[in-house]
């Protein structure tokens, strides 16, 4: 467990160090949202009816953004070669990765998410699911994000490849997450849409840790 | 330096040995049928023209690189956990991991509570061995090429491991430093440690036997009949 | 299994197999082409639109069956590393892209007659959607590795994320097309008769002849790809060991 809460610590102190990474991130996020009303007219019940799905949408995007950076330049400096030799379960290294990156760039999101809301006039009775919603969506995001992330790791064109390779998975917690925002903006109930996202959270949390491990490994020969 | 012998106490000290090994890189067979024995206490250095393989080498003893044919074995045991096998080595390369946003000692202790635990006493211990003491509290980022490659050197002290795997480790050191690592390696072999450095100067270990990565070089072109030859003898 | 990890007897096996599925293909297009597109009868709903069904199903079939099949293979190359195993998984990949894009054309002509629009957000289409996206990522990784052997594991691991992805995919798009669409007309509602079942059965046929066909040509150009790399790079290492060393 040292080396889980050693990782951690290292890289939570690092993006605290460099905070204006994940500034940046949350700055994308905004930006994005805000492209919107400019794209389709700023009238309130338009904005209100693709608030949530909007949100998801820039979130995943600026969420992709961050991503390509996890594995990359622990890649570049040879701390993934030290990591995959640390002794240590290569999945339990890629969980603390995992969390540290959620911890400053998807709790970032989640927590400047409602301000955005009030832009696109998201109805009173979204912002609680909205919030459930990124919580127990974002670490799915987060964690199969980090597949590609190191599938990508020496590729030509990282970035974009991870977006091609990353963003199709994303469409059940897109579907799962916006639903949950509708069904309450409609009257409906948001257990059914929130309960999917946790199951999709534990399925990622057992999955994605091993296939990314599967992917460094392939990627320090 | 009275410290050092202390520094590198090993825990498991006894043999590492490979046979029959080959490895494969982007489609060409980089050596084959390559055997080294090491026991406690004991020296290699790899030696061989570019393109030999002797960082690959140094990758295969490591884990990271499966070899395409041949096994390793730790105390005439074969390696079969690459987690198991990477607690008993500690590899330097020309890639420092050092993080320039992190100070001197931060980085150094990071590696240290991964491999260890907390120490201070050793961890000042690893600086003085490699003169990092009054860079201690500086942001890595200003340091100089060879500081930092002796920041990366400090990482050997900092938590005890039989077995160094060195790639180069002379480049961009001056003499000061040179000596420091020499001392280093020379405390650790004299506690039972092991050193395999792949290296064109001597300087470091001036007993160790020598393996020529060149005699292994496949001499004739490889078809890939050959290459299956290879994963059949896995 | 192992028979198969050879490539000289692989290619022995696969050259056998070669003139039989490559003239079985020609044989079941020739026959099954004119039958699904003219002789065979027109839907009493669907008129003669019906007709593109009968290359669009047998597609929609393959683009899985394949994607499944690389799978598969990956699998194979990961667990016991089979270099054949990810020359199948390979070569398959560009046919199964191109299978789902051809059921992405039909059915996008068959839903222009039929709803009206060239493009309807029904589940099955949606789904045959995400998965091009996943043949198209596939193929990208594979590419996008300087050195050809780091891109085979990348794709071999990406293929098996996605196949788990599959299902959780096509329940979240069907869960997402009811609670939109509840009543949307599928493709597959329509009555099947023995009449339409015979030209859906020749095209899939020959679709899948067709495949095995490609595929071993394409295994067997990958092998000689390899052979060229092999030797080249063997000549630049004996050009270097040749230099006196330092």
């Amino acid at each position: 467990m040292s080396v889980f809460s050693a990782l951690l610590a290292r890289d939570l102190r690092l993006a605290l160090r460099q905070s204006a990474d994940s500034l940046t991130v949350v700055a994308f996020f905004a930006i994005a949202t805000v492209l919107f009303p400019f794209g389709v007219g700023p009238e309130a019940n338009i904005l209100a009816r693709i608030s949530g799905g909007v949100l998801w949408v820039t979130a995943l995007l600026a969420a992709l953004l961050s991503l390509d950076r996890v594995f990359t330049v622990d890649y570049e400096d040879g701390t993934l070669d030290q990591l995959v030799l640390s002794g240590a379960p290569l999945p339990l290294v890629v969980i603390a990765k995992v969390l540290a990156h959620w911890l400053t760039t998807g709790l970032a999101l989640i927590i400047v998410s409602p301000l955005l809301a009030i832009t696109l006039h998201l109805p009173m009775e979204g912002y609680a699911p909205l919030l459930l919603a990124l919580f127990l969506g974002t670490p799915t995001v987060s964690l199969i994000g980090a597949v590609g992330a190191a599938l990508v790791l020496g590729t030509r064109r990282g970035g974009v490849l991870l977006a091609l390779l990353v963003l199709p998975l994303y469409i059940p917690v897109l579907i799962f997450g916006t639903a949950a925002v509708e069904s309450a903006v409609t009257g409906i109930s948001s257990d059914g849409p929130l309960l999917v996202l946790g199951g999709l959270a534990v399925l990622a949390l057992t999955l994605c840790p091993w296939a990314t491990s599967a992917a460094l490994r392939q990627a320090v020969e | 330096m009275t410290g050092e012998t202390n520094l590198s106490q090993t825990t498991t000290a006894g043999s590492f040995s490979g046979a029959g090994l080959a490895c494969r890189r982007g489609g060409r067979l980089v050596f084959t049928g390559l055997n080294f024995k090491l026991t406690a206490g004991g020296a290699l250095v790899l030696r061989g023209p570019n393109g030999s393989g002797k960082t690959t080498l140094l990758r295969v003893m490591a884990g990271l690189t499966p070899s395409a044919a041949g096994t390793m074995s730790w105390n005439d045991k074969v390696i079969d956990d690459p987690d198991a096998h990477a607690r008993n080595l500690r590899l330097i390369t020309h890639l420092d991991a050092i993080k320039p946003a992190l100070t001197v000692s931060e980085n150094l202790s990071f590696w240290m509570t991964l491999w260890n635990k907390p120490d201070d006493q050793r961890l000042q211990k690893a600086l003085q061995a490699f003169d990092l003491s009054r860079l201690a509290s500086y942001p890595a980022r200003l340091l100089s090429a060879g500081q930092r490659h002796r920041l990366a050197l400090a990482r050997l002290l900092v938590a005890p491991a039989p077995l160094w795997l060195l790639d180069e480790p002379g480049n961009a050191l001056d003499t000061a430093s040179r000596d420091a690592l020499a001392r280093a390696i020379l405390a650790h072999r004299a506690a039972g440690g092991m050193v395999i450095v792949a290296s064109h100067e001597a300087t470091f270990v001036s007993d160790g036997e020598t393996l020529d990565l060149g005699l292994f070089t496949p001499k004739t072109v490889v078809h890939w009949s050959d290459d299956e030859s290879v994963e059949a003898a896995e | 299994m192992h028979r198969f990890a050879n490539p000289t007897q692989f290619m022995r096996i696969a050259n056998a197999i070669f003139p039989w599925a490559a003239g079985l293909a020609v044989v079941l297009f020739v026959f099954g082409l004119p039958i699904a597109l003219i002789t065979s009868p027109a839907d009493y709903q669907q008129g003669d639109t019906v007709r593109i069904l009968y290359l669009h199903v047998p597609a929609a079939i393959m683009a899985e069956l394949i994607y499944y099949a690389m799978a598969a293979g990956s699998a194979a190359f990961l667990i016991w590393r089979h270099p054949m195993a990810n020359l199948v998984a390979k070569a398959s990949a560009p046919m199964g892209a191109m299978f789902t894009a051809l059921c992405l054309i039909c059915g996008m002509l068959w839903g222009e007659p039929m709803w009206g629009t060239f493009w309807v957000w029904d589940a099955r289409l949606t789904s045959t959607l995400i998965m091009f996206f996943f043949y198209l990522g596939y193929l990208a990784l594979g590419d996008a590795f300087e050195d050809p052997e780091r891109g085979d594991r990348a794709s071999a691991i990406l293929a098996l994320v996605g196949v788990v992805n599959v299902p959780i995919i096509k329940f979240s798009v069907n869960w997402w097309n009811t609670l939109h669409q509840p009543a949307s007309l599928s493709l597959t509602k329509s009555n099947m008769t023995g009449d339409m079942l015979l030209p859906l059965f020749l095209m899939l046929g020959a679709y899948s002849f067709f495949y095995l066909a490609v595929l071993i040509i394409r295994v067997r150009s990958e092998l000689l790809a390899a052979k060229i790399r092999n030797a080249r790079m063997s000549q630049i290492a004996g050009h270097e060991a040749a230099q006196p060393a330092e």
